[in-house]
């Protein structure tokens, strides 16, 4: 365990905030498949709010990037909150974009799914329906961000690949006009 | 009758403290903590907040759709998902033994998946707390710090997670969300060519996995009392076990040891889970609370994970494993273990015979096979258990004569450790918190207790609950988008 000196930056980094709501982190999981490059990319940016710090709240940020769809309240008012802070907000991948997976509940009946899981579920003893004022009251359909905020970029893909996410970065970092090359925009 | 610290007796007279989201977790959860004016601590709880209602939506859908729906819940461990739900649904298609080269290529899937998935909880996310110090400076408190203070460590985290990131792709045709494995056997063989890509970095590999038992076990002796006080609760164990009692993380049957290592059950088939598991409801959380049917519902939790296997298997088949085993067991003089931190160093052994079954794997000639898929007469139902990397996995389906799914059932690790959490970060709030101001850093303890566990809360969230408030959501010019009411009756 040998420490290294730690380097004050001197240059201005790109103030960076990510968040998931109703994803799975599979969208965050390819961010870090960039594997070693995350090395120079944490040289150019700096983390604010973020699964992978303690940040709990964005500040003002120069971009965020959002993976999930909203199905409950705490996603919409966390989604808010990131519009305020980021002077550009990307919809990352395809529950962001659509709703996703989770979306496929929209056409049931949310009190059927609540009884399904809680009270005729398979195994449950002296099931009940969940309620607290702890719990964030889930929305009737799953939304995706722009039925809420206007959304600057989407990046589509489930999740978008590593290839994609750094080609889109590396463009914002430097200035131009992000653009996915022939290969990167997949709708998986 | 709940444990203490569960429910306040007059929580309206108290202040409440909330941790939300809990960070480097996967997943979306909080804390609240109720104190009074003297600090005391009255209740404390972890909070699963989001619901995804995937046993209700998965219903009607094609069986062959769901190894590949399933992984959605979870983008930390989707191969688990996609591994449990195509081990159900092995069954159903009658595919009792798979082909040789079918059960080596989703073994290697598989243990890529630990590898990948421990190096992120450990490196990536866990690894600042231990590293700095649970109340360091939180701007610094994560990856990129490690990545300034620690270079190699962080380094080799990184390399690990994408060793095991392309066993992965290698088998299941991309890193995250992959197709490679259905119900009857996989889909892709793998070819020599690749066989020898993946075995080229092994040496480094297996030498970093050490590197990282060396590390947890020194941080476990700097620092003991810590170590093995922090947030401890005794609890039974839960685990599947190799059919020979060896650690085996793919199949196996269950296996359940009481809080001094008696066992409770042994060598229960997977189908017959719900003879001992059953799971309970409570109010405040989405998350259910499994408990063992012989102890009831109040005594009958346990641990799931890495901890919990490690003391439940009689043995590794690995060498370098077994031997970090070993050392394990010798340290606490035979007695199980139950401390939240230890965790980790049971995570970093799993690490380091993840690493030895893939090298195993990668010499087998039978991997290459190209006999893919087998099949049987039909069966209707199911159940496909793994131990996904943080514990017990159980996926159970029905199907019926239209191929269509007509029953659900998923009790995903996290839940299995949903009581052992709640009560680690109550034992941590007497420890810690109590009579103290809670600072940023005595929070921090909490959510250190929780990491632990490696809890993976998004595949926590795959139900639905009804909420107590009404709320208007309105679109960016200002038009309603939707409108939901307190009462339950109408959502
Ligand atoms: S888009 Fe895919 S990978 Fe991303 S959060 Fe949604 S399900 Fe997960």
């Amino acid at each position: 365990m040998t420490r290294a000196a730690v380097e004050i930056p001197t240059k201005k980094k790109l103030r960076v905030a990510t968040t998931s709501l109703a994803g799975c982190f599979g969208c965050h999981m390819s961010l870090l498949d960039i594997d070693e490059r995350l090395v120079p990319l944490l040289e150019l940016v700096e983390l604010d709010a973020s699964p992978l710090t303690d940040i709990k709240h964005p500040g003002p940020c120069d971009l965020g990037l959002i993976e999930g769809g909203l199905c409950n309240a705490d996603n919409v008012r966390m989604l808010r909150v990131f519009r305020e802070q980021c002077k550009v907000l990307v919809a990352m991948g395809a529950c962001a974009i659509n709703g996703g997976l989770p979306a496929q509940r929209n056409h049931l009946d949310i009190r059927d799914c609540l009884q399904t899981v809680y009270l005729s579920g398979h195994g449950v003893e002296r099931g009940f329906i969940p309620n607290d004022p702890e719990l964030p009251l889930p929305l009737k359909q799953v939304h995706p961000l722009h039925d809420v905020v206007k959304i600057d970029y989407f990046l589509p893909g489930c999740p978008p690949s590593a290839e994609a996410i750094w080609q889109f970065l590396t463009d914002i970092i430097a200035g131009r006009t992000p653009h996915l090359g022939h290969g990167l925009i997949k709708y998986d | 009758m709940h444990s203490p610290l569960d429910t306040a007796e007059h929580p309206e007279k108290l202040r409440r403290v909330v941790i939300e989201p809990v960070s480097r977790v996967e997943g979306h959860g909080k804390v609240t903590i109720l104190l009074d004016d003297q600090r005391k601590v009255h209740q404390v709880r972890l909070h699963i907040v989001e619901f995804r209602g995937f046993e209700r939506f998965i219903q009607g859908r094609p069986y062959w759709e769901v190894p590949v729906m399933v992984q959605r819940l979870c983008g930390i461990c989707p191969v688990s998902h996609h591994l449990a739900a195509s081990k159900a649904l092995d069954a159903v298609v009658g595919a009792r033994t798979l082909t040789p080269a079918a059960e080596r290529i989703r073994r290697l899937m598989h243990y890529g998946q630990i590898l990948q998935s421990h190096a992120l909880h450990f490196y990536h996310l866990a690894s600042p707390d231990l590293l700095f110090g649970f109340d360091a400076d939180p701007r610094k408190r994560n990856v990129v710090g490690v990545l300034a203070a620690y270079p190699d460590i962080a380094r080799q985290g990184v390399l690990l997670r994408k060793y095991g990131q392309e066993c992965i792709r290698v088998t299941a045709g991309k890193r995250v969300h992959g197709t490679g494995s259905i119900p009857g056997g996989v889909n892709k063989r793998v070819t020599a060519e690749e066989r020898d890509e993946l075995r080229r970095p092994l040496s480094d590999i297996r030498a970093w996995a050490q590197a990282g038992v060396a590390l947890v076990t020194e941080l476990h002796e700097h620092n003991r009392d810590l170590y093995e006080q922090f947030g401890t609760v005794k609890s039974s164990l839960l685990s599947i076990v190799g059919r020979d009692g060896k650690l085996d993380l793919y199949d196996g049957v269950l296996r359940a040891r009481d809080a001094q290592g008696a066992i409770i059950f042994d060598g229960v088939e997977p189908k017959d889970y719900h003879v001992q598991l059953r799971e309970n409801v409570r109010s405040w959380s989405y998350m259910k609370f499994p408990f063992i049917v012989s102890r009831g519902p109040e005594e009958g939790w346990y641990k799931v994970g890495p901890l919990a296997r490690i003391q439940n298997c009689d043995a590794i088949g690995t060498p370098l494993a077994e031997a970090a085993r070993q050392e394990l067991i010798a340290d606490s003089h035979g007695a199980i273990v139950h401390a939240p931190l230890v965790f980790h160093w049971a995570r970093m052994i799993e690490l380091l015979h993840a690493v030895e079954v893939i090298e195993g794997l990668l010499a087998d000639p039978a991997l290459l096979g190209d006999e893919l898929v087998a099949s049987g007469p039909r069966a209707r139902t199911g159940v496909g258990i793994i131990e996904a990397p943080r514990g017990t996995l159980i996926h159970q389906y029905e199907v019926d004569e239209h191929d269509l799914v007509t029953m659900c059932n998923l009790i995903v690790s996290t839940t299995h450790n949903n009581q052992a959490m709640n009560e680690a970060i109550r034992q941590v709030a007497r420890q810690h918190l109590d009579g103290h101001e809670p600072t940023e850093g005595l929070l921090n303890h909490i959510e250190v207790a929780i990491r632990a566990f490696d809890p993976c809360l998004s595949c926590a969230t795959h139900a639905l609950g009804k909420m107590p408030l009404a709320v208007e959501i309105v679109d960016a010019q200002g038009a309603l988008v939707e409108r939901l009411v307190r009462d339950g009756e109408r959502l």
